[in-house]
């Protein structure tokens, strides 16, 4: 390590910033898992179906009955305790674990931003962000004033990665000279009001919104990080991602990113929203805790610089270290597997693609005994919900555990030479649909693994998709 | 700051919105205009389909209340014309299953099969039923007649006997009746609620989303085609679904050699919705699905349905006029046929639900 490098490392910085960010995420989390309760999705997503898809090695993460719900109030609690700071580090190591063992139930629901918020939690777990303005705070009486500068910029970096590469992948013909899926997609909301029957149905503007999505994303992360530009940027960003929001059901991300890109504003922009909050919703409000805790506030020692103990800084440095390394270089690993990665969707997900496919598919399973030739189709329904088997029908490593599911379903039930075979077809952003997966493959014989999948028939559209 | 963004914020989209609204005047690319798609449907081929079917409906139950009055060959003869021609006739309406009909569950009432002969006869000997009872529905409506005109007896001899000398004549007699009244009566219910008040709000319902009638009328549409046509007159048949062959899940099982025609008049049914022609006959400013989809520049799918159909029919032609017959003596051409009539659901469920960005499915999540 180098002078500078270490010179970085020990550099101070208010911890404003951070805190505020502990508040809000906690929040904005605690209100998710509400929202996801109240729409009722733990019973459709993960209680209804009798079949989970797994991801390549977390087959033994599944939906635990009705205990289902104990995780959920499990993680909503740890939010809770994050946006309060309170047993901070159990809190972010609970929500972490609890929150990525609600996705590894079932990857049907995989969605970019669901992981994005199991990386930020991993990463927050080695964050001081109890260090002030938090219970932990208040029942140690003493708080720190400033904390390293390197992990405020480790969540700067993170928020950074997801808007780049999300800009990079728009780096493709698809996007740039077909406006593809926003040409499919803006029209049909036509029922949006004002814009709907005219605006979104325009060319120019399909090109426009692909064009403007492109550099939004390649620049924002640069915008917000200097001063000068940053109020424009974030104007930006609550436009960019109000306006998504009303185009697309996306949930509850827009608000998580427009809240989470607050951090790169300056310290006394934060230190006014701690004071707003003491004056105005801790003051008023009567209950017992915050009472006592803005009455002995001044009782409260405060040290200026939090540093990590030594023995901290060995593991932490490495850890953090190869994590963000890693984060840097995974959404590259596509690199590693020929054919089109928008057909194959190798290396497709933890690679902040996003809204980058209309992409739909039609797989018919048939059951087949090797030795008399007798076959039947397979009724999805009877085995998956909808949302599973539309998830199912285009992506290459569900239709291949589902055919094992089927495979293993028919030699319980006393079939025998079982062989399973898939009917699959695929449309991609506005191109006819073509045979997916070779229909002579037995897919009961063949296995996951991180290899390329030889029995993905290859993308053959005239119009081939080119870019990174 | 949050202050001063906010009015950046509403200043953008002002500035947006406005500068947005004088382009609306220049260059429009897609006008398609889907009310008046939806408007072309109801005005020139739902509700002609509906009244054609209602009126061949009045003429079968008449028919009926002849042959229950005076039992006899020549009455039992034009109760079974009047009944085939009625049938055929159901086959274009059969996949308007939105509004009233959904409501009623009307294709449920009308033509469930297999029948559940045990069903009828307990019925009968009973002499008390609820025909409304959904326990009920494969007990009833086309099937039933089929079963109670051709099945219930080897000879037309017998048959005639069992609605004249049979210990329960009467009660024979009063299940035709019962049928019938029933069938008229939820056919009039489905029509008149189109002429009255659905109309409008059919028309009116255009937003993309879960429950708007354009959307719905889709579903329903590919699910005619999926489920009524494909697989109930073809797949479940030949065997697709299950390791033998069930030819005795043919439509008209009784009857027998009017299986072909009626699979046939439904798949001419679906074309015509999809080109916006009332039975085979083009219509000026028609719009329809064929018309969306070149709208949206999409004449490469168009065709490939198009084609499809031709395929499938020609090969639907093959077959013998009896698909009992056709599965019994040779499957092959009749799995042919629903091969033919599968590629199709491919075009419709992935492409065309694509390209319109209509999901079939409606899920309730989030996507990213």
């Amino acid at each position: 390590m180098t002078n500078k490098d270490i010179h970085y490392l020990i550099k101070q910085t208010n911890a404003a910033p951070l805190v505020v960010f502990r508040l809000f995420f906690g929040l904005m989390m605690l209100m998710s898992i509400v929202r996801f309760w109240l729409n009722g999705w733990i019973e459709t997503l993960y209680l209804e179906p009798n079949f989970h898809f797994s991801y390549y090695g977390f087959s033994w993460v599944k939906p635990l009955g009705n205990y289902t719900y104990l995780l959920f109030i499990v993680c909503a609690l740890s939010a809770f305790f994050v946006a309060i700071g309170y047993k901070y580090r159990i809190a972010i190591i609970t929500f972490f674990l609890s929150f990525t063992y609600i996705e590894l139930m079932d990857k049907t629901t995989y969605l970019n931003h669901y992981y994005f918020i199991s990386i930020l939690s991993f990463l927050m777990i080695f964050l001081p962000a109890n260090a002030q303005f938090s219970v932990d705070a208040f029942i140690k009486k003493k708080q720190y004033q400033n904390i390293p500068k390197w992990t405020i910029d480790s969540i700067k970096l993170l928020l950074g990665i997801v808007y780049f590469y999300a800009g990079l992948a728009k780096l493709n013909s698809d996007w740039l000279l077909r406006a593809m899926p926003l040409k499919i997609w803006l029209p049909s909301k036509y029922d949006i009001p004002f814009i709907g029957n005219n605006l979104m149905q325009q060319d120019w503007f399909h090109y426009t919104m692909s064009y403007g999505g492109l550099l939004y994303d390649l620049m924002i992360p640069f915008l917000l990080l200097f001063k000068k530009t940053r109020t424009y940027a974030f104007v930006l960003v609550v436009f960019f991602h109000v306006f998504t929001r009303i185009l697309f059901p996306i949930g509850m991300f827009p608000f998580i990113m427009i809240i989470s890109t607050l951090i790169f504003f300056e310290d006394n922009f934060h230190q006014k929203i701690i004071k707003f909050i003491k004056k105005h919703l801790l003051k008023d409000n009567s209950s017992d805790f915050d009472h006592q805790k803005s009455e002995s506030k001044i009782s409260l020692k405060s040290i200026k610089n939090y540093t990590f103990s030594k023995s901290k800084k060995q593991l932490i440095y490495p850890i953090l270290g190869l994590f963000l390394l890693l984060q840097i270089l995974f959404p590259f690993r596509n690199l590693l597997y020929p054919g089109e990665l928008f057909w194959t969707e190798e290396g497709y997900r933890f690679s902040w693609r996003v809204m980058l496919m209309e992409k739909a598919g039609y797989s018919n399973f048939k059951i087949v005994d090797a030795k008399t030739k007798a076959f039947f189709y397979v009724n999805n329904d009877d085995f998956l919900t909808l949302y599973q088997e539309k998830q199912m029908s285009f992506q290459p490593d569900f239709i291949l555990e589902y055919a094992h599911y089927l495979g293993d379903h028919f030699k319980n039930q006393g079939h025998e030479n079982v062989q399973v075979f898939v009917d699959s077809y695929v449309a991609l952003n506005g191109r006819m649909s073509t045979v997916f997966i070779d229909p002579k493959v037995n897919l009961y014989q063949k296995r996951e693994s991180f290899k390329h999948k030889d029995w993905i028939v290859p993308f053959s559209s005239k119009i081939k998709i080119k870019g990174i | 700051m949050f202050k001063k963004s906010a009015i950046l914020l509403v200043l953008v989209t002002i500035i947006y919105a406005c500068s947005s609204s004088e382009e609306i005047e220049s260059g429009v690319s897609d006008n398609f205009d889907r009310g008046a798609m939806l408007t072309h449907l109801v005005d020139n081929i739902i509700v002609p389909s509906f009244q054609d079917f209602s009126s061949k409906m009045t003429d079968l139950k008449s028919a009926g209340e002849t042959f229950t009055s005076s039992p006899n060959q020549i009455n039992l003869d034009a109760l079974r014309a009047s009944w085939y021609i009625a049938y055929k006739e159901y086959q274009h309406v059969e996949m308007f299953n939105i509004g009233k009909a959904e409501e009623l569950q009307y294709k449920f009432y009308m033509n469930i099969y297999p029948l559940s002969v045990t069903d009828v006869e307990t019925n009968i000997s009973n002499g008390s039923y609820d025909l409304d009872n959904v326990n009920y529905q494969d007990a009833q409506g086309f099937p039933v007649l089929d079963y109670l005109l051709y099945g219930v007896a080897a000879t037309d001899e017998d048959i005639l006997k069992k609605y004249t000398t049979d210990t329960n004549a009467t009660g024979y007699k009063k299940y035709i009746t019962d049928v019938l009244n029933q069938m008229e009566g939820l056919t009039t219910e489905v029509l008149n609620d189109w002429t009255t008040s659905y109309r409008t709000e059919f028309v009116n319902s255009t937003d993309n989303t879960a429950t708007s009638a354009l959307n719905k009328f889709l579903n329903d549409y590919i699910e005619f085609y999926e489920k009524n046509l494909r697989a109930n007159k073809f797949g479940i048949p030949a065997g697709v679904f299950s390791s033998t062959t069930l030819p005795e899940k043919v439509e008209a099982f009784y009857r027998k050699d009017i299986s072909k025609d009626l699979a046939l008049e439904a798949l001419d049914a679906f074309e015509n919705l999809f080109l916006g022609n009332y039975k085979g006959s083009s219509i000026a400013n028609k719009s329809s699905f064929q018309q969306y989809l070149q709208a949206l520049d999409r004449q490469d799918l168009v065709s490939s349905i198009t084609n499809q159909l031709a395929v499938s029919k020609t090969q639907i032609e093959k077959l013998n006029a009896n698909f009992f017959e056709q599965v019994n003596t040779d499957n092959t051409q009749m799995t042919m046929a629903y091969d033919e009539l599968q590629k199709l659901v491919v075009f419709l469920k992935l492409d065309m639900a694509s390209a319109l960005n209509i999901s079939i499915i409606f899920v309730d999540s989030d996507g990213d």
